[in-house]
């Protein structure tokens, strides 16, 4: 199995322990994954913001430093969710056809391909999970709220599988955060209010560390917790998966 | 104006705000729990998308197969292309009726033709007898919601309204003596009524019948009353048989308030004795939208506003920041048909969230809708300049892995060196207005596991 390993462009830049974590994780689990150097983003920004045809060359870019392998996985379920769903964009050789199936969430690929749904180890915290809604209802890693009773998931699963860990209890279990790309800036009033509200809804349950599997949405919430001085921390599922397991 | 800046100004009042969105989400929860109790529920939802899928593609068909039966009914069927059209068969119909009074239950679609100012300006007074669009009617202000006119307005709000306009004492906040205040009002205008308009929920082209759903029982009151009913209709309302509607009904309802159905679903088939009843058909840019095979699925609407109650966004800008007769994630993709300059904002006041989409109870792709009208008015040039060269800018960047990597140093380092003050100052930099940025650390993934004894590469050849 020839797995590669895509660390987005934000995670790259500002959250590389995410990305070391997602590595070692995936290591751990007996996978080995590689890095190409070349890769840089999935073009979304640009896209979400209405400039498809100039994130053409993006997806060229990232199709073809990403063909030869068999899986593509990423701590970042958005950028998934691009590859997966908007690259239709592109005429759709075998290659473009191959990524767009290899693209994998990391939780997803722990769940789906790898068929791992409990880890040994313990994470002895109160930890609020905050479901990104490109994995969730564009990946369905877990059932909507509109859709059934049921509020299990992909990630839920492997959490609670931690020797004592509690996880949040939230008056809103699936509400967005208000990240939506470059909508945090062209509508930064009420990206703000959202992000604030979902913190809201974390702190009045007793949130410790407030986690996910999708880093852009942790990015905002962490930009309103550390403006907030909350004593919440954030970190990537990854991290925590990665911190309690030891070396296989 | 964009959305952005009229959303703004709604959450100026932090407290409304709140209640705004807590009132909204009640909504939605309680539409949650009556689609639970429904196990069935996706199957309709799979049905009703399917029936109106169906009868999009041979909307030309059924409308004709509907007219012919109400004809036979002996009701007068009027084809209106525009609403000018729609507004200029109404004043007709009532000239010749010798009206002047009007009472209207709730119809979205005579708010959109902007019906009741061409009315009053030809003399002719129109009561809308729905309680909210009353409300609202007293202060001259449009719907901010197509099921929940008045929900941007709190009960205070309509005591001092009704103390304006009905006399109540001043301060009365009560809803129950607000309602009769309203109740008593309202029967003096439905006895004086003459010409009675109501929406249409549902078409029926085999019987030639309209469907009206209310919950105050106001359409009944209306057209019973009055010499004249006059049931105005988009082109798109329209189901082939009645046998279809039971599926529709079952969904309305519970999408929009969480009842099993509404407490009126009043059928209106032919002119009693002595009456007269006309049915308006109305295109006004639904057959543009109908042609556009990308937005083709937001006909299916039945205008139940469950995208509405459910949107992150809606409930904390309130339905007036869309600046359309239909707000919210359904308005944002019917609205760029209608004037694609004036609403270019409103496919970006979205997180692409997708609540939107999996609330639909017909399954419109509203937000996958939302993404596509992005990339349209992208194309006509409709985004903000400085958007599109930052985009055009930053697509040069990330297509190359040397300028990407080169950028990314830059950018960390300014981060990290620049004072707090200056990378987040909020006149430069909308996310630290209430955000604090990324700490910048000093090397990137790329960098780290560049400096890696990391195992060789897996051979690109070798599987």
């Amino acid at each position: 199995m020839k797995v590669a390993l895509f660390v987005p462009c934000y995670i790259d830049q500002f959250y590389p322990q995410v990305g070391i974590a997602t590595l070692q994780l995936l290591e751990k689990l007996g996978v080995q994954a590689h890095f190409p150097a070349q890769q840089t983003c999935c073009g979304q920004p640009l896209a979400n913001s209405g400039c498809e045809s100039d994130a053409l060359p993006i997806y060229k870019h990232f199709v073809e430093t990403f063909s030869d392998y068999d899986y593509v996985v990423a701590p970042s379920g958005s950028c998934v969710y691009h590859v997966r769903k908007h690259f239709d964009k592109l005429d759709q050789t075998a290659d473009v056809q191959h990524v767009r199936g290899a693209a994998y969430d990391l939780i997803d690929f722990i769940s789906t391909v790898l068929k791992v749904d409990a880890l040994p180890g313990a994470f002895p915290h109160k930890v609020g999970l905050h479901l990104s809604c490109h994995g969730q209802r564009g990946l369905h890693q877990a059932n909507e709220s509109e859709m059934t009773p049921v509020r299990d998931g992909q990630l839920s699963r492997l959490l609670r599988s931690l020797d004592g860990i509690e996880l949040t209890q939230l008056n809103r279990n699936d509400e967005c955060c208000g990240f939506g790309g470059t909508f945090c800036v062209s509508e930064a009033g009420i990206s703000a209010r959202m992000g604030q509200d979902r913190v809201a809804d974390h702190v009045r349950n007793g949130t410790q560390v407030l986690t996910g599997s999708d880093m852009s949405c942790l990015m905002h919430l962490e930009g309103i917790v550390r403006r907030a001085k909350l004593p919440i921390k954030v970190m990537h599922a990854a991290e925590i998966l990665n911190g309690v397991l030891v070396n296989a | 104006m964009s959305h952005a800046i009229r959303a703004d100004k709604f959450l100026l009042d932090a407290d409304r705000t709140t209640w705004h969105d807590e009132t909204l989400w009640f909504v939605r929860e309680k539409r949650d729990r009556a689609v639970y109790a429904v196990p069935e529920f996706q199957e309709l939802r799979e049905l009703a998308s399917g029936i109106k899928n169906h009868t999009l593609s041979r909307l030309d068909l059924y409308l004709q197969e509907f007219e012919a039966a109400a004809k036979a009914n002996g009701v007068h069927v009027h084809w209106a292309a525009d609403a000018a059209e729609h507004n200029a068969i109404i004043l007709d119909i009532t000239r010749k009726a010798g009206a002047t009074r009007i009472v209207k239950s709730k119809s979205m679609l005579t708010e959109e033709c902007h019906l009741n100012p061409f009315l009053i300006q030809h003399g002719i007074e129109v009561v809308d007898t729905d309680l909210g669009e009353r409300i609202i009617q007293f202060r001259d202000e449009p719907p901010s919601h197509i099921v929940l006119p008045a929900i941007h307005l709190k009960k205070e709000d309509v005591g001092d309204t009704f103390h304006t306009h009905l006399g109540t004492d001043k301060g009365e906040n009560d809803p129950q003596r607000l309602t009769e205040a309203a109740r008593q009002h309202l029967r003096a205008k439905f006895l004086a009524g003459e010409v009675a308009i109501s929406g249409v929920n549902f078409a029926i082209a085999e019987t030639g019948a309209v469907v009206v759903c209310t919950n105050e029982g106001n359409a009944d009151l209306g057209v019973n009353l009055a010499r004249v009913h006059i049931a105005a209709m988009g082109i798109e309302k329209i189901i082939p048989r009645l046998s279809d509607l039971g599926v529709f009904t079952r969904l309305l309802a519970r999408s929009a308030t969480g009842q099993p159905v509404t407490t009126y679903t009043s059928h209106f088939a032919k002119p009693a004795p002595g009456k007269e009843m006309h049915i308006v058909i109305v295109d006004n840019g639904r057959t543009q939208q109908l042609g556009r095979p990308d937005f083709r699925a937001s006909l299916k609407c039945i205008r139940c506003g469950a995208c509405m109650n459910t949107c992150p966004v809606y409930r904390r800008s309130g339905g007036h920041s869309y600046d359309f007769t239909v707000p919210g994630p359904i308005g944002a993709i019917l609205s760029p048909n209608i004037d694609m300059k004036k609403h270019s904002s409103l496919p970006f006041a979205s997180t692409l969230c997708g609540s939107c989409t999996d609330v639909c109870p017909v399954k419109i792709d509203i937000h996958t809708q939302l993404y596509k009208w992005r990339q349209v008015l992208g194309e006509a040039n409709e985004i903000p300049a400085s958007k599109k060269w930052g985009m055009k800018f930053m697509g040069r960047v990330l297509a190359s892995t040397r300028v990407y990597g080169l950028g990314g140093q830059f950018a960390r380092k300014a981060l990290r060196l620049l004072p707090h003050g200056l990378t987040h100052a909020p006149s430069m930099n909308a996310w630290a207005v209430a955000r604090e940025l990324p700490e910048a650390p000093k090397q990137s993934f790329r960098e780290w596991y560049a400096k890696q004894p990391a195992p060789a590469a897996p051979s690109k050849t070798s599987a």
